[in-house]
């Protein structure tokens, strides 16, 4: 099974650091006062690495991976 | 606007309570201009059902006012049927809260309800709680509004003395921010937090006030709900439209004779819930749905009528009932601009995108309406419409730049004139145009507890 992963930013967490758009700029570029615009939510596999390095290393804890399906043991995995 | 209840007796003020077919909610309210007391209440409408009946309890009422097709009268107009139901299959005691912040500056619907019937109000709260198996009823009103909780606590107090009621009323009043009357916002605040938005999932229905199964409903979606466990969702069926049943109230205001609250059918045509009010003929522009809503061509909207599926083409929704007709003189970037200032000024500061796009799209909206844009105001706008929309916890940012980019729809040739660097002037030579929508005096700064 093919797990789907959905990249997330939590609005009321961010303080805009900007870290997830220099560790994975592939999926996230910055707006005109530095917070994160997520391009695309859906994370291709090759990325899945950065996407979790991304997440780990977020400041506020801001940034998300959820599985589509939800399921608490798929988001353990992922995040 | 601010209508207080004494208004309503001034002579020589329009009637605040017309309609367009038989009257539900505002039964009575020429009347007597007052608060109906319980026995007023009692003799208008009968007593509540008998228990256990099929208007009342457990299962019952839930499927009635499913049945009945009520929308939530609050702005949003999601199925209520659907809401209790969603409550009820959670598990343990639930908790209802009425909502009557109503911070949309431009209605006073709810205020008037309130204050004319507020027994059918608090009918609804308690039948709705018996329904859902809460075991308490949350009214939330506006605190800047003593006078109104003053009267609702005397409305209960009523309810107590003749011990109507199977669950205990509390009644709270609420700082006046723009968002303090969203959904998340009072479940917060009744968790001693602040009254701000909270991003959802999770959605109060699922976890609300003391992490309990939540329902929110605002006071005019309850007031209806009394009537369903009454008379049944055949019943209140019999006005509005098949697929958008029942009556609903709108405030109207600007350029019309007779501004107020009006209880009219779902499906009501604009224009005739404009002439009704009595609309000055050289009115030309519309906002409808309030500071979230969206302004039109009047031509281009008078026959359309004022329900969710009837105005979605055209990209506008009924809010919760606010129709304002632009007095002619005033200039609708303007009055957009001054309520893009209020909106990012009214902002949680919660969120990076909308603490900080609304006042850049605001002050970009400044610049247009003076008439001296610096640089591409336009094409910054635009820019700044998309990168914010859809990035708050709320729809606080959505519901600015939906009302923004409206604006620049509508007055497209005002549009022109501005960026050219001719703005609008009153015929008093040199003089801006006049003010007209209503910008609340700012609340108490960073007072949200």
């Amino acid at each position: 099974m093919v797990l789907t992963v959905s990249l997330s930013v939590d609005p009321t967490a961010c303080t805009g650091h900007g870290l997830c758009a220099d560790l994975l700029p592939e999926l996230v570029e910055l707006d005109e006062w530095g917070y994160p615009i997520v391009l695309s939510p859906d994370v291709p596999p090759e990325l899945a690495a950065h996407a979790r390095r991304a997440v780990r290393l977020c400041p506020t804890l801001a940034l998300r991976l959820r599985s589509i399906s939800g399921s608490a043991a798929a988001r353990h995995r992922w995040a | 606007m601010n209508a207080h209840p004494a208004q309503a007796q001034r002579p020589g003020r329009p009637s605040a309570e017309r309609r367009a077919s038989a009257p539900r909610l505002t039964a009575g309210w020429q009347a007597t201009g007052r608060a109906a007391v319980l026995r007023e209440h009692v003799d208008r409408y009968g007593p509540l059902p008998r228990r256990g009946a099929g208007g009342r309890g457990r299962g019952g009422l839930t499927e009635a006012v499913f049945k009945a097709g009520l929308t939530g009268r609050g702005g949003a107009g999601f199925p209520t049927g659907t809401k209790m139901r969603a409550v009820t299959s959670r598990r343990g005691p639930a908790v209802v809260v009425a909502n009557g912040v109503e911070s949309e500056p431009a209605s006073e619907k709810d205020q008037a309800l309130l204050s004319r019937a507020p027994h059918l109000v608090l009918d609804g709260a308690v039948l709705a709680a018996e329904a859902v198996r809460a075991d308490v009823v949350h009214l939330c009103l506006p605190r800047a509004s003593g006078w109104l909780t003053e009267l609702m606590l005397g409305a209960v107090e009523e309810r107590r003395q003749a011990q109507l009621d199977s669950v205990p009323i509390h009644v709270h009043g609420l700082p006046r921010h723009y968002v303090s009357s969203e959904e998340t916002s009072l479940v917060r605040w009744l968790n001693g937090g602040e009254a701000k938005p909270v991003a959802t999932p999770p959605r109060p229905s699922e976890r609300g006030v003391g992490k309990r199964p939540t329902l929110v409903d605002n006071v005019e979606t309850l007031a209806h709900v009394a009537l369903i466990a009454r008379y049944g969702p055949a019943w209140f069926r019999r006005a509005g439209l098949p697929e958008a049943p029942g009556t609903m109230l709108i405030t109207v205001s600007g350029a019309v004779e007779g501004p107020g609250v009006y209880e009219v059918d779902l499906g009501t045509l604009i224009g005739d819930a404009l002439i009704m009010s009595g609309i000055s003929g050289q009115a030309s522009s519309v906002l409808i749905g309030g500071y979230f809503g969206t302004w039109h061509d009047l031509r281009a909207v008078a026959g359309l009528p004022l329900t969710a599926a009837g105005l979605l083409h055209v990209g506008a929704s009924p809010g919760a009932g606010v129709l304002f007709a632009l007095p002619p003189g005033a200039c609708g970037l303007a009055e957009t601009a001054r309520v893009l200032a209020y909106l990012a000024d009214e902002g949680a500061g919660q969120c990076g995108p909308c603490a900080f796009g609304l006042p850049a799209i605001a002050d970009d909206f400044a610049q247009l309406a003076a008439g001296r844009p610096q640089g591409p105001v336009l094409g910054r706008l635009e820019r700044r419409f998309g990168t914010v929309a859809g990035r708050g916890a709320c729809r606080h940012p959505d519901g600015a730049i939906r009302m923004a980019a409206s604006a620049l729809a509508a007055f497209a040739a005002d549009v022109h004139a501005h960026v050219s660097h001719r703005p609008c002037v009153s015929t008093r030579r040199g003089h801006p145009p006049p003010a007209v929508l209503p910008i609340p005096r700012p609340w108490s700064e960073g007072e949200w507890y």
